[in-house]
Formats: C-alpha cells, structure tokens, sequence
C-alpha cells in the first residue's frame, strides 16, 4: 500500500492557507455565530461535589427581567442518560457497571459544577442572573477525591450498586507468564508513581448555538467539537433531538480540542432540548471557570509497576497495576483510556516477553476524565520508560544503553498486549537523539554546571503510540461503540475549482492546507484552486472526526477519492484522445498516452466530463464527483526518542530545561512545517504535565482548588528550551500515504524524558510529577541531609 | 457581572461625590483585580467609578530628592519613564516585571498600593523606602499605610492620587514569581538608603513586612551569608497550595541574597 506520493506541495513546508484569518481576527468560532432571536443559557451548576438534591423552585427565577424558561431534569423525562461508548469487561467476565449520568441532576450530584438547570433569556447576563436565582437546596454528603481512596471500606458510594466505587477491574496480558519470568528474573525493580490529573485549557472554551426549525422539524447545532458526525449519530440516535437526516451539526473553526472537546457532554445536549422547548436559538458559551470545572480533564492514575531482567539487563517482564480515576461518571472514551489507550503500549519499543496489566476503573467526586492529548498512552509510556530508568539505575548501566539492549529491531512485531507494530526504527532514532544531544559530552557540562552551583541532568525516554485509529473490525472487538473508517468526497466542478468534503475535522490542525497539499499534487492543479470542507455533517457526506493523531485515515480516504476521479478522468479521456483506456498515463495534471500526441490537461478533462458530449453518457456518468470510505487495516506507530537536560537550583528547587533534542519517526509526512508545529506543542504539554500542571481538588470537601490561571501552572515560552527537533522515516504500511501521525507525540515521550533528567541529576529513584520547585527544593535538602 | 452604573469623573472632586462613603460604590484604576472579580461574580457594587483617566492622578515629577507618581499612571509608563529609571531604577524595574504586556498597559500604581494584594510588588517598594502615600484627605507613610492582608488606613471613599518615594539608586527587586499566577511567591525589595539598609518582602501571605534581623544584620558590617541564621519572623509566612511556610521562607532568604548582591555588584 505504500505509494507516498511527492510532488510539488506535499511533504513540502506550505505555508498554512487558513492563518491569515486567524492572524486577523477573522476566524468564526461558534460564539460568533449569533442568530436571528438569539437567545442565552446559563446553567445552574452544583457548589458541592456531593450532595442530595432536596429542594428545586425554578419559580424566583422565572420571574427575573428576559428569562424565557428554566429547564429541568423534570422536562427531561423519558430521555436517554449520557452513554460511555466503550464496553469493558472485568477480568470476571462482568460488564463494567455505569453509574447513571442524567443530562441534568436533580437527585443527587457527584462532582462540583455538574449542571442541574438551565436558564434561558434574552441575554447572557440576564441568564446568569437568573441562573443565580434558582432556588436549590442540598443535603451534602461526604466525599472521595483521591483514586487510591475510592475503594476503601470508608470511602463514601458515589452510585447505587457500584459497591467500593469500582467500575471495572480489568486485565490484559497473560498474567501468569509474567509472574512466571518474574519469579525467575535476575533482577527485579518496582515503581509507584503517580500521573498527575491535568485539565486541558483549550484557548476556546466549549460553546454550543442551537436552532430548532419547528417548521423543517430540523435542528441545528453549531458545536465546537472534534468529532461532529459522532454528535450527530448521539444526538439522534440516543437522545431522539431530531431524526438524523434532520439534524445537523456544525463545527466550525475549532480553538483547539487536545480530546476535551471529542466528548458527548451534558451542556451541549440540554441546550439543544432548550432550544426545542422556547422554540428560538439558544447559545452557551463557557466561561473560563466553567471550563475548568466541567472539560473532561485527563490522566490522574496510580500505579505500581514490576520490571523482571536478566543479568545482562534484557526485559523479561512487566507487571503493571493501575488505579485510574474516572471521575463522578463515565464520560464518553473514559472507559477506554486507562485500559486499551493504556495497556497496550506497555511494550514501549521493547521486547517484552511477558506483560499483564491490571486496571481497576474508580468513581470519585472530581469531574469526568477522558481523552487528553495522547489519551492513555502518555500514561503508558510514563510507566515503561520511568521503569525501564530505574532498572538501569539498579543496574548500574547507562540509560541508553538498556534500551539498545531491548529494542524491537524487527517488523511486523506482535507485542503481548494486542498490537502488532508496523513499521520503526528505534534505534536510528536513539542514535539521532544522542548525536543531537551531544550525549557523549554531558560529563563535562555536568561538571561545569555544578561548578555554577547547579545540578545537571539528562533523561533519555523513547516513546511508541498507536494512531491513526482503526480498523474498524479490531476496535468493536475492543468495545468500541461505533466504526472509526473516515470518507471524503472529491468534488471538480466544470470552471475547475475542487471541493474536498472531508469526515475529519480540523481543531488546529491544519487540514485546509495538508489536504490541499495532497490533491494539488495528486490533480496537479495549483494549490489554489482546492476548498477543503469540513465540520459540517450537512456538507461532507460522513465521518468520525479527528483525534488519536489520524488524520492519515481522512488523507487516505481524500487519496483514494482522488484516485478514483483519475481512474475516470482516464475513461473520458479514452473517448477524447481516441485511444484505449489502458495505454493513458496520469502525470503532472496532464492525462497522455503513448499512442496519440494529444495531450489533456486535468482541467479539459474536467470541463469534458461536465458538458458530457464527448463521450457516451449510457457508459460514463456526466459530472465528475467521487467519494471514498477508508478502513485502515492497522493502527499507525510513532515512535522516537527524546533526550533532555535539565539544571536545578538547589537553594530553590527550580529545574529549568537547558536542552531538548527530539528524534521523531512519523513516517511520511505532509507538511514539515506543521509537523514541527505540532511537535513544538506537543512538548510544551508535555513539559507542562512534568513541571508545572496539576489539577488539584480539596481532599475534604473536593473542591477544585486550581480552578484559574491563579493557581493551573499552564507552561510559558518563558520556561521552554529552543526544540533541537529531527526526523526519521519508517513509512507506515497502514495506509496508503505512509503516514503515521504526529499530534500527541511530543506530549508522550516529554514527561517521562524531563522526570529521567531530574532524577538523574538528583541521583534519585523517582519523583513525582509535576516537579515542583518545592518538591525538588525537598529533595535537594535531603540529598544534601545524605 | 452584576449590573452597575458606571461613572467616568472629570475631577478628583467628582470622583470622591461618587464614591459616597454611605454607599457601595467601587473605585476602578486599571481594573486588573477588580474587573476579574466583578466577572467572576464575586462583587456586585452598584456604582464603578473610573478614576483611571483623570489627569490629576497622573504624571510623574522630581519633587527635590523625591519621585512623585500619580496613582493612575500604569506599570508600563512607570518601568518605562526615564526620571524612575535616573532616580529609582529598581522601581523602574519592579514595575516592568509585573504581570504581562496587557496587565502593565492597564495596572496602575494606585490600585496595587490600594489594593495591597500579599503577593504584589510595588507594595515592598512602598515599605522599604518608606514611600508616602498621598491621598485625597492626607499624606500617611508606607510603614503605617499597609496594615496586612488586603488592609490599608484608606477610608471609604478615599483615593490614593500619588506615590511619593525617596531617590535611591542602590536599591534591587528581586522577584521568586509563582511559575501559575507570575505574583511574587516571594518578593524582597532591599535598599541601601540614608536611613540605612531595608529589606521588604512581599509574597510570604500576610502582607507585605520588613525582615529587621537582616537590615540589622547587614547594617552591622554582615554579609549576605549572615542572612542564612537570621531569623525570620515565622509568623508572617503561610502554607498554601503555593508553597508551606517553611519553602517560603528558604525563598525569602534566597531571594534577599541576591537582591543585597544586585545591590552590591
């Protein structure tokens, strides 16, 4: 399948086509649609994380100036709980038990913010005043934060007949392989860590304007989302909004999404009911506190992990035992993160005969977790290259060194944990990343830095991910509640423009440009001439949106559409060019063939098929549009290696990154530019989660304590390093542009890279993330104790 | 936010009518701690008065051997104006350090020594160079303005017009900032005055306060590794998702040193 295809834009850095409005302020969000008889919703959120609701009176606030209705569970009646899209088993054969999530709480609320009411009015302050008014009373409860807590015997029940707060306990591996190496390695080292509960910050907040047409009995919502054509398959199918042919979702530009924004959560849905009920448009826009309380935040797992070598350090098997906290309820993945985003990349890049994870899924009164850039497989590779660190340590070998000896350096690679690898070059990667690093040279700039009274550090972490989701057949096995193939349709219209509809959705991406990119060199046309569409379920034919780094499913799909407009291009022009079908040859935009001087240009081409008089129209359908449905027949395999240096102040405890070199396998890849972009982000969040990010809730009464910009360390240009980013290229044999994908890379290997060089240059074990200036002034404080 | 009226006075007269001490209303400046209070529904005054513009409040003058700053004059126009920069550098400096851009284009000097957040820096500036505080009633000094957490001798319906600080050219901020909010989690001003040597510190949670031991320490002929054993007052220093009591106070002796050492260079 692997046909890369390279011309004059693709792989090339084209400058992003869709900045310019952004740079000017042009771009439209959804809180810049604003329609006719628009109205305004604010919601009435829970103050406590546990409560029983006692009292709700709508009443005072039906009263208020503008307010043209309050919408209760009560005017929900009959309509369906928010769904978790992925069945898990536990490891007894159990179905994972679900606690009952209602769009709008009216009995009991599990985690501070989660909406009871919604106010509509004429405007948006007068919602929120009114929202104020709203009379509810509580009978608070006691609460659990803290994953490791929920299953305790005193641990507060957040759901009837969800004993112990457990929603699965789970496995994957063959558990009694590992105990078996295990019982007979060399050695053998254990870890505990944690990894640190994040909240997402996307610059746009979640917004939703919906519009109920009572005449089309159609609905419209416009939804900053990843994935508009999964909203719509819910909307429908699950809450009965409208009949989907009659429904249609509109994303338009996206202010980033990171997987907070692919969810099915309560407030879009109660706004569209709103929006059926008065019968006008109604938009919500988040607040910056809202975001914090109620985006789906990421990670928050605990887990203690077993690593079993042999006497020349080779892996002989992984043990790893996962609490993950879920939060109050299953969001919409929040099943499928902690075990098959997670479990199945616990191989890393090595040959690990035996592995078996254990994950046990909690309840506990913080607000829902789901995808975060990287989704489980940040949290995997965290484990495997802190473990594999420690080990080297115990070993005393060096931190490169031990993953020489362990590198898969064959493919196809089945691992034990479901996945069969595709394609890679671990290796070449690490020694790229060294070379980068000056690796060989870090001694004597350890020792200049101690001499200006700073410890130098330097983390080594290699980094495996599987992208570009699909197939379909593999993730149904896997619980998955619905296909992830995506389609595109190519359309050429009779003046020469091309419309490319695609299924993915771009939320900062830049699709408009790397899909360009591709057909301007797959019709060689000029770059210009191509509009992509997306973020419309009314426009684009289907898709399942973008997140897990898979655009290269939506590229493929635009590919094979492109091919398919060629392949009738060559039909017409048989008739044009009087010769047979099969001795034309498509290049450069210009259709030949060896048995005619005539030449067509794709463009003649085009024109011909519209005015279709040329050719039979019994045998050739006038027009000149094609679309395509791609399965991927594997996931994709990103890979590389990171190595970092750090310098700490021992008398502060501040760690600033002096070095970053980054040596990345993505395959085939469309834009470098963009890609460098992406990398660049990726790190930044991944430095982030290392340094500074914590989503931190009040033990006691589990309240959000970093609930602003005050108090969520978010990373600033000021703390990064410059990127020393380079590349590799394995091209993936799972689709036919050999491409693997690139978006949640930097925030994978970044964490467990920046943690390595902190512990190297404490000469520790581990530490916790995020490192904190106090907790490596501590550590600093014992070491010189020792 | 709440409904209110808002008022845009010409004159300093008009503002203090406004602001009737009988009522609710709330002087606005820059509006970098108000404005995010009001949108955050924390506040629901019923008349904000925009005293940011008047051009009594505004210009920044030598006065014989003082500096003289209008109230209303922003972090921007402080940190760039070339009579701070001859005469108080490290004030010059302090202000340039606040914030981002934005929050020095909008925050002003009266509204932070009003406000008299814990964490803010003019505050240590005020105290260890023993700034007056020029109101529209009196003249109070930095040491009897600030009276902890938030507190200040401003009555209702009192405006800070001008900061009045004493030349001084041997004089250092130095800034721990918090890596989340960018306020000081610790801040020490430290001046080599007539008066002798001042250290400040800001950030420690209760409010701005002066760390006696150390100017009494350097004073005596000690250098800044006397300041390691030099107590500090225990009581002045909390414990926050910040940072405890006892990292806050390693910053404060950290963070003096190499303001003492800026100093001295």
């Amino acid at each position: 399948m692997n046909a890369p295809p390279t011309g004059k834009n693709f792989g090339r850095p084209v400058r992003r086509l869709e900045d310019g409005r952004f740079i000017q302020g042009k771009g439209r969000f959804v809180d810049d649609v604003i329609l006719p008889r628009q109205t305004y919703a604010a919601f009435v959120r829970s103050p406590y994380a546990h409560a029983r609701i006692t009292e709700l009176d709508a009443a005072p606030a039906l009263e208020m100036p503008g307010v043209l209705r309050v919408m209760t569970a009560a005017d929900l009646a009959g309509v369906a709980n928010l769904p978790c899209g992925w069945m898990i088993h536990s490891r007894d054969g159990s179905e994972m038990k679900v606690g009952a999530r209602p769009i709008l709480a009216s009995q009991i609320v599990r985690y501070v913010g989660e909406p009871i009411a919604v106010v509509v009015a004429e405007t948006r302050d007068q919602a929120r005043d009114a929202a104020e008014a709203v009379m509810v009373g509580y009978d608070e409860l006691p609460v659990v934060v803290d994953c490791a807590d929920a299953m305790g015997p005193d641990a507060p029940q957040l759901h009837d007949a969800i004993p112990h707060n457990l929603a699965y306990d789970w496995g994957l591996g063959d558990e009694a392989a590992v105990d078996a190496a295990l019982a007979g390695a060399a050695h053998k080292v254990e870890l505990t860590l944690r990894n640190n509960r994040l909240i997402p910050n996307a610059m746009e907040p979640r917004a939703c304007n919906a519009d109920w047409d009572a005449y089309a009995e159609k609905l419209t919502v416009w939804m900053t989302h990843q994935n508009p054509y999964g909203m719509r398959a819910m909307y429908s199918g699950v809450y009965g909004l409208a009949a989907e042919h009659s429904l249609r979702i509109v994303s338009p530009d996206v202010g980033g999404g990171f997987g907070a924004k692919a969810p099915n959560y309560p407030e879009e849905v109660a706004v569209a009911f709103a929006a059926k009920l008065v019968c006008r448009p109604v938009k919500w826009t988040a607040d910056r506190t809202e975001a914090f309380l109620t985006d789906a935040h990421g990670r928050d797992h605990l887990t203690t992990a077993t690593l079993g070598l042999d006497a020349e350090g080779r892996f002989l098997g992984l043990k790893v035992d996962t609490i993950a906290n879920m939060g109050g309820y299953l969001s919409t993945s929040g099943s499928l993160i902690p075990t098959y985003m997670y479990a199945t990349m616990l191989s890393g890049q090595y040959v690990i005969p035996a592995i078996h994870c254990r994950t046990r899924a909690v309840y506990t009164n913080t607000c829902p977790v789901d995808a975060y850039r990287g989704a489980g497989r940040p949290e995997a590779a965290y484990v495997v290259e802190r473990i594999v660190n420690v080990a080297a340590r115990a070993l005393g070998l060096d931190q490169a060194e031990i993953r020489r000896r362990n590198f898969i350096r064959e493919f196809p690679y089945q691992t034990p944990v479901v996945f069969e690898y595709d394609s890679g070059a671990y290796e070449a990667s690490l020694d790229q990343a060294l070379a980068l690093a000056d690796y060989n040279g870090f001694a004597a700039r350890k020792a200049e830095a101690a001499a200006r009274g700073k410890l130098r550090g330097i983390g080594v972490a290699a980094y495996v991910e599987a992208c570009g989701i699909g197939p379909s057949a593999l993730l149904a096995k896997l619980g998955a509640g619905a296909g992830m193939w995506d389609s595109s349709e190519v359309r050429v219209n009779p003046v020469g423009t091309i419309e490319v509809l695609s299924g993915a959705h771009s939320h900062g991406q830049g699709h408009a440009t790397t899909i360009a990119q591709l057909v301007a060199d797959r019709f060689g046309v000029p770059i210009e001439s191509i509009r992509i569409v997306q973020g419309d379920t009314d426009r684009a034919p289907a898709g399942t949106g973008t997140y897990g780094s898979r655009a290269s499913v939506g590229m493929s799909a635009t590919l094979l559409a492109c091919d398919k407009i060629i392949a009738k291009g060559k039909r017409i022009c048989a008739h044009l060019m009087d010769v047979t079908e099969d001795s034309i040859r498509f290049e450069d935009g210009v259709y030949a063939s060896a048995a005619t001087n005539r030449t067509v240009p794709f463009g003649e081409m085009a024109a011909a098929a519209h005015a279709a008089n040329a050719f039979p129209t019994r045998e050739i359908e006038p027009g000149l549009v094609e679309s395509s449905f791609f399965d991927p027949p594997n996931f994709t395999f990103p890979s590389g290696v990171y190595v970092v240096e750090v310098e700490i102040d021992p008398r502060t405890g501040v760690t600033q990154i002096v070095d970053f070199s980054a040596a990345d396998d993505f395959g085939n890849v469309a834009n470098p530019m963009i890609v460098e972009g992406q990398i660049h982000g990726g790190l930044t969040q991944g430095i982030g989660q290392a340094l500074w990010e914590e989503a931190r809730y009040d033990p006691e009464t589990a309240q959000l304590i970093t609930a602003s910009y005050l108090d969520y360390g978010m990373p600033r240009a000021d703390g990064l390093p410059e990127f020393r980013l380079s590349f590799g290229c394995t091209p993936s044999p799972s689709n036919p542009l050999g491409m693997k994908g690139c978006g949640e890379a930097g925030a994978i290997g970044s964490p467990p890279a920046v943690i390595n060089a902190i512990c190297d240059a404490l000469d520790i074990e581990h530490t916790d993330m995020p490192a904190r200036p106090e907790r490596v002034w501590k550590l600093c404080q014992q070491k010189g104790a020792r | 936010m709440y409904e209110f009226i808002y008022s845009r006075p010409a004159t300093v007269v008009e503002a203090e009518a406004l602001l009737d001490p009988n009522g609710d209303a709330t002087a606005l400046s820059g509006g970098q701690t108000l404005l995010p209070v009001l949108r955050a529904r924390l506040a629901s005054p019923s008349r904000v008065v925009d005293v940011a513009r008047l051009s009594e409040l505004k210009g920044i003058r030598i006065e014989g051997d003082r500096i003289v700053i209008g109230a209303a004059e922003t972090h921007a126009a402080v940190s760039n104006n070339p009579l701070v920069i001859e005469a108080l550098p490290a004030l010059a400096r302090l202000a340039g350090g606040i914030g981002d851009p934005q929050v020095r284009n909008r925050g002003t000097i009266g509204g932070s020594i009003a406000n008299n957040d814990p964490a803010a820096c003019y505050p240590s500036a005020a105290l260890a160079l023993d700034a007056v505080i020029v109101t529209t009633r009196r003249s109070v000094g930095a040491a009897e303005f600030f009276t902890g957490l938030y507190g200040t001798v401003l009555e209702p319906g009192e405006l800070v017009t001008a900061v009045s600080f004493p030349r001084c050219r041997r004089a250092a901020y130095v800034k721990f900032p918090n890596p989340a909010s960018r306020f000081a989690l610790i801040g020490v001003f430290a001046a080599k005055t007539s008066g002798g040597t001042r250290i400040a510190i800001t950030g420690a949670g209760y409010g701005v306060f002066r760390w006696r031991e150390a100017e009494e320490r350097l004073e005596s002929g000690g250098s800044t590794s006397d300041l390691e054993s030099a107590a500090l007052p225990e009581d002045a220093f909390t414990s926050d998702l910040h940072g405890s009591a006892e990292y806050r106070m390693n910053l404060a002796r950290v963070v003096t040193a190499q303001a003492i050492g800026e100093i001295d260079v």
